[in-house]
């Protein structure tokens, strides 16, 4: 059989095709454990980095034991009960994007510019002598180039920030990118982000806070040279402590 | 098959014939990958794995690859490999495959892998073509880790996540050359290199 034929052309293609799908395959199904318990590992890690409480060579599951994790209904603002959705299948990424799951968001509310969310999302939280001592929320919205996805992590009031951490965004390094610097993510501590009827107030401005502002209590200095990126960190917070993200649940936990 | 040959396969492309700087291919990766010496290793090391085995594999299957189709057949196993790759980046270096996103799969489309693949592993025996690969990969990699060196370096004062320049807005005496950070710098740098390395060759200067 010459190989430049029609014939052998196609059996040289065929054994090709099967060859490397089978390589290929075997591959991805032999590593897919080791990938996703990374990604389970890296999202536990990045909430106890919102909590503050993961230091550089700690372990992750050891520190993860003290949080909790909660999945609610986010126009009720209520813990789901059992039977109705399943914890340890549900994705908040995913769901978006299901008919059923997800919703889609009035375009006037939809300051994160994310267009649909879940039903449904996770809180954690972390106690300390069954007093709730923080809560974390994950948190997602558009920023210049990317949807930045993070944490923020509230005190026991829900009005305070404990801490914040982006983990995963596309913003251009040096510019967007600083909202990974950890000077920038420290000045958050302390911040107000509700007032006290719940409405979110936190501002990132253009520039810096001024230490007279009576108001600087809320407020949060922009990231020079990124006024999209910082108006997006704004927008997206807003979005999620307002009544169409965390908003409801929040304030079931004030009473 | 003598020894100087197989040395002036494997040596020729880091300096006299570099993939990058004298054939200036595969410049996108160079581009994006650089800005941290540590994501330029990683990727250098993926792209050097994928040429040498795309390039031996290729050549085991030369007699056999019909003509007609040869472009796709080496495709098909350039994808296979750098699949394979980014499938055990994701495995088992998480953080650093978050960092190469999508460039790892880009490989695929680097031209020095199937500039090697066409222009060598076609006509050469099984060493001969792994040895080729890996030179090219070298060189490929020579020129990645200068430049991530210099754009780590200058764009944040640290080397491999190491401190080395103290930074102003963490109360060092450096301030940070922001433009190291973004892409075009790696357009600069490779220049400079290319600038040295022709002074140093005069025979890579092309006639008017």
């Amino acid at each position: 059989m010459r190989h430049d034929s029609v014939l052998g052309t196609l059996t040289v293609a065929a054994v090709l095709c099967i060859v490397c799908s089978v390589i290929v395959s075997a591959t991805a199904v032999s590593l897919r454990e080791r990938q996703e318990s990374n990604k389970v590992l890296e999202m536990k890690r990045n909430v106890l980095v919102a909590a503050g409480l993961f230091e550089e060579g700690d372990t992750v599951e050891e520190l993860f034991g003290q949080v909790e994790r909660h999945l609610i209904d986010l126009s009720s603002g209520r813990v789901v009960e059992d039977g109705e959705v399943d914890p340890e299948s549900y994705d908040p990424r995913t769901a978006a994007k299901d008919p059923e799951l997800g919703v889609e968001i009035d375009p006037e509310k939809d300051l994160a510019g994310i267009k649909r969310r879940g039903k449904y999302a996770f809180v954690y939280l972390v106690r300390k002598d069954e007093a709730i001592e923080q809560i974390i929320l994950p948190v997602y919205g558009k920023g210049l180039w990317s949807t930045l996805y993070g944490f923020l992590s509230l005190r026991r009031d829900g009005r305070t920030v404990s801490g914040i951490t982006f983990y995963e965004h596309k913003e251009t390094p040096g510019l967007g990118g600083e909202v990974d610097n950890p000077v920038w993510k420290a000045s958050w501590s302390g911040k107000q982000v509700r007032d006290e009827s719940g409405r979110p107030i936190l501002e990132v401005l253009r520039g810096s806070v001024s230490a007279e502002d009576p108001q600087a209590f809320h407020k949060i200095d922009g990231l020079s040279g990124a006024t999209i990126t910082s108006r997006g960190v704004q927008n997206l917070i807003q979005y999620w402590l307002g009544s169409d993200g965390f908003g409801p649940y929040l304030e079931q936990l004030d009473r | 098959m003598s020894e100087s040959k197989s040395r002036e396969v494997l040596w020729s492309p880091v300096f006299r014939n570099n993939p990058i700087a004298l054939q200036i291919l595969g410049i996108c990766s160079a581009l994006a990958v650089t800005s941290k010496l540590e994501t330029a290793v990683v990727m250098s090391l993926a792209v050097t794995f994928v040429i040498a085995c795309s390039n031996a594999t290729v050549s085991l299957i030369r007699s056999v690859i019909p003509s007609s189709i040869r472009i796709i057949v080496q495709m098909t196993i350039i994808s296979s490999l750098v699949i394979l790759v980014d499938q055990f980046l994701q495995a088992y270096f998480f953080e650093i495959s978050k960092q190469l996103t999508v460039f790892v799969g880009l490989i695929i489309t680097n031209c020095i892998v199937m500039g090697r693949a066409e222009a060598f592993a076609m006509k050469n025996g099984v060493g001969m073509s792994f040895l080729d690969g890996i030179g090219n990969g070298l060189g490929y990699s020579l020129i990645l880790i200068v430049v991530g060196f210099f754009r780590e370096l200058l764009g944040a004062g640290a080397i491999w996540g190491y401190t080395v320049f103290p930074l102003a807005r963490d109360g060092g005496w450096y301030v940070p050359n922001g433009l190291m950070l973004l892409p075009p710098s790696a357009f600069f740098l490779i220049g400079l290199f290319i600038w040295v390395l022709r002074t140093w060759n005069p025979e890579q200067v092309e006639k008017d």
